[in-house]
């Protein structure tokens, strides 16, 4: 009898976990169904520009959708980019991005040394008014801004689009976190060794903290990418232009009867710098944005 | 000697620091104190100020712009924006995160698809989706005009047996309009929430789930009880940041939209706060503008004192 019970017993615990085994791979697919339709749902957008961009008009006006182009339509490409003019807008990017990364960099680095390092009066006041501008929308800064670049005679020129950003004050705080964390007897070496303070921030302290200077870097490069506001503002001329406002000026239309092949493939030639820089460059870029919380 | 040095140090601490003490003057404190002057200041307008016109004190321009029917359209699109965007991309982005925090196969990979939305241009890919919601040949909205290409969208929805529905063009409603927004902006708000969340979920003691494994605790108990209350102020996080965002939301209706902010036969529909406040400075209502951006930092502190406070009761540390 108590045998009977005991195989009974161990019957079911057999049953139990053989049944366990079932809902787990049950739950796994379920998992892996859920995750990969949203994948796709993500994926879905850029495919439908690569796809749209590579056909002729008259396949994309078709009523019934291909899901991939009959007639392969490298041209339309050459076509947007004569159509937006992207090659200066391009390189009116890369003037502003590059220079205003640079200069932003030096002003972030000096400012992050003197608070991370140097002792001064006012210094935790300084920084605590630094860091409750930041929860001010940028939006109430840009209406005296653009009287200010006005009245100084900037509009449309390099200097509107990179003088009024250069300073960031989450930059600095990034980067002081970081100053903080390399060991202040370093420092106090060096001092004793006679080192001055640039030659110590050059040799030392830059490169243990490159992988925050990376990321700034490239957030900051992005951001003048995909800046439209300000540029549309202060400089929205053919000389200046940066390439977002460009590609909305020169495909205004969005909706209704728009040659969309031509659309799409500017589109794509807008978007694969930032999707190059995101292969190669992403970890810097998951790194920085975890932290920041802002796009661009 | 000591006192030297510290004085020397001084002096060095104020140049370096003085580059962005100077920008910071100039284009964020100054711009703080005058746009409060110049909302302030009643119908205050930068061309009318530059031509020697005085204006009189008052709190005249908030008054206005509260009466203004266009800001309250504004207001409403805004918080609408809000209310319905917030919700679902942080429910979806922690599902997404929680299921991909317990697979090992493709997980890196499905994590960089599911940021890559991050890494676009709000305007670029407001283009496709236009294009994917777009009825090509229904411009005018005239009777007799041949419907060439429904869209994708449309295509899909007919596929399961749906009717095609007029979402962006000429004579589409509201509703239509807010639910192509509504996606465009969860798709876009996704990945920046899915990599806080994952960040989060990958930071949570493994000691918890085995104790929970031990006494046999079910998956959704675990995912109640355990995850979300430990994941607690990270999803504090990912809200906040989420309205603030969705409060300044613009370039992605000017994606969609284009410039007129809403369909061929409404322009500005769909116009936001941030958008009310470009236009009020592109006709130079200084004044206005300036009272507008000072109402929207109102909302935004308001909104995340009461988000602060919900999670200061809700929130396990």
């Amino acid at each position: 009898m108590a045998e009977n019970l005991v195989i009974m017993h161990e019957k079911n615990m057999q049953e139990e976990t053989s049944r366990q085994k079932v809902m787990a791979v049950v739950v796994k697919v379920l998992v892996y169904v859920f995750v990969l339709t949203m994948a796709s749902f993500v994926l879905f957008p850029f495919y439908w520009m690569i796809n749209s961009s590579l056909k002729t008009l008259d396949e994309y006006r078709r009523s019934v959708p291909t899901f991939w182009p009959h007639v392969v339509m490298v041209r339309n490409y050459a076509e947007a980019f004569s159509t937006a003019n992207l090659g200066t807008l391009f390189i009116n990017t890369m003037i502003v991005g590059l220079s205003s990364t640079l200069l932003s960099l030096v002003i972030t680095v000096l400012s992050a040394f003197a608070f991370a390092r140097l002792e001064f009066k006012g210094k935790d006041l300084l920084f605590a008014a630094l860091l409750a501008t930041m929860m001010i929308p940028g939006e109430l800064f840009t209406i005296t801004n653009y009287s200010t670049v006005t009245t100084f005679g900037w509009i449309n020129t390099y200097t509107v689009l990179i003088v009024p950003f250069l300073v960031s004050v989450f930059y600095i705080y990034l980067l002081r976190q970081n100053f903080l964390q390399i060991p202040n007897e370093l420092y106090l070496a060096a001092k004793v060794d006679g080192t001055s303070d640039l030659k110590y921030l050059w040799k030392v302290m830059i490169p243990l903290s490159l992988p925050t200077l990376i990321s700034i870097t490239i957030l900051k490069m992005m951001g003048a990418w995909n800046s439209y506001i300000w540029p549309r503002l202060v400089a929205n001329d053919e000389k200046h232009r940066l390439i977002t406002n460009g590609l909305r000026n020169a495909f205004t239309e969005t909706t209704g009867d728009v040659n969309y092949p031509v659309q799409m493939a500017a589109v794509a030639l807008v978007s694969a710098p930032l999707f190059l820089v995101f292969i190669f460059l992403r970890k810097y870029i998951m790194k920085g944005v975890s932290r920041s919380g802002i796009k661009g | 000697m000591a006192q030297m040095v510290e004085s020397k140090h001084q002096w060095k601490a104020w140049l370096y620091l003085s580059p962005a003490i100077i920008l910071l003057l100039v284009f964020t404190v100054w711009p703080i104190f005058n746009t409060v002057r110049m909302s302030l200041l009643e119908n205050y307008s930068g061309l009318k100020a530059a031509g020697g016109a005085t204006f009189q004190f008052g709190i005249g321009n908030f008054q206005k712009v509260l009466q203004y029917k266009k800001f309250l359209a504004c207001l409403r699109n805004t918080f609408l924006i809000c209310v319905l965007t917030v919700p679902i991309s942080t429910i979806l982005a922690l599902l997404i995160s929680v299921a991909l925090n317990s697979i090992k196969a493709l997980q890196k990979v499905l994590q960089t698809i599911f940021f890559l939305p991050y890494v676009t241009n709000s305007i670029a890919i407001g283009m496709v989706f236009a294009a994917m919601f777009n009825i090509v040949g229904s411009f005018y909205g005239t009777e007799n005009e041949i419907i060439v290409t429904a869209g994708i969208i449309n295509n899909i929805i007919q596929f399961f047996g749906g009717k095609p529905v007029n979402w962006i063009n000429y004579g589409s409603t509201y509703t239509a309009n807010l639910t192509v927004m509504v996606v465009y902006i969860v798709w876009n708000a996704l990945p920046f929430k899915i990599l806080v969340l994952l960040g989060g979920l990958q930071s949570i003691n493994k000691q918890y789930y085995d104790a929970a494994r031990v006494d046999g605790t079910s998956r959704r108990r675990i995912f109640t009880k355990i995850t979300v209350p430990l994941l607690s102020p990270i999803i504090a996080y990912v809200v906040i940041t989420g309205f603030i965002g969705g409060f300044k939301e613009y370039t992605s209706i000017v994606g969609i939209f284009g410039e007129t902010m809403g369909p061929a036969d409404d322009a500005g529909r769909l116009n936001t706060m941030v958008g009310f406040i470009y236009d009020a400075l592109t006709t130079n209502s200084q004044g206005r503008a300036s009272a507008a951006a000072l109402i929207l930092f109102a909302i935004i502190m308001v909104v995340t004192l009461i988000n602060l406070q919900v999670s200061k009761k809700r929130v396990h540390y």
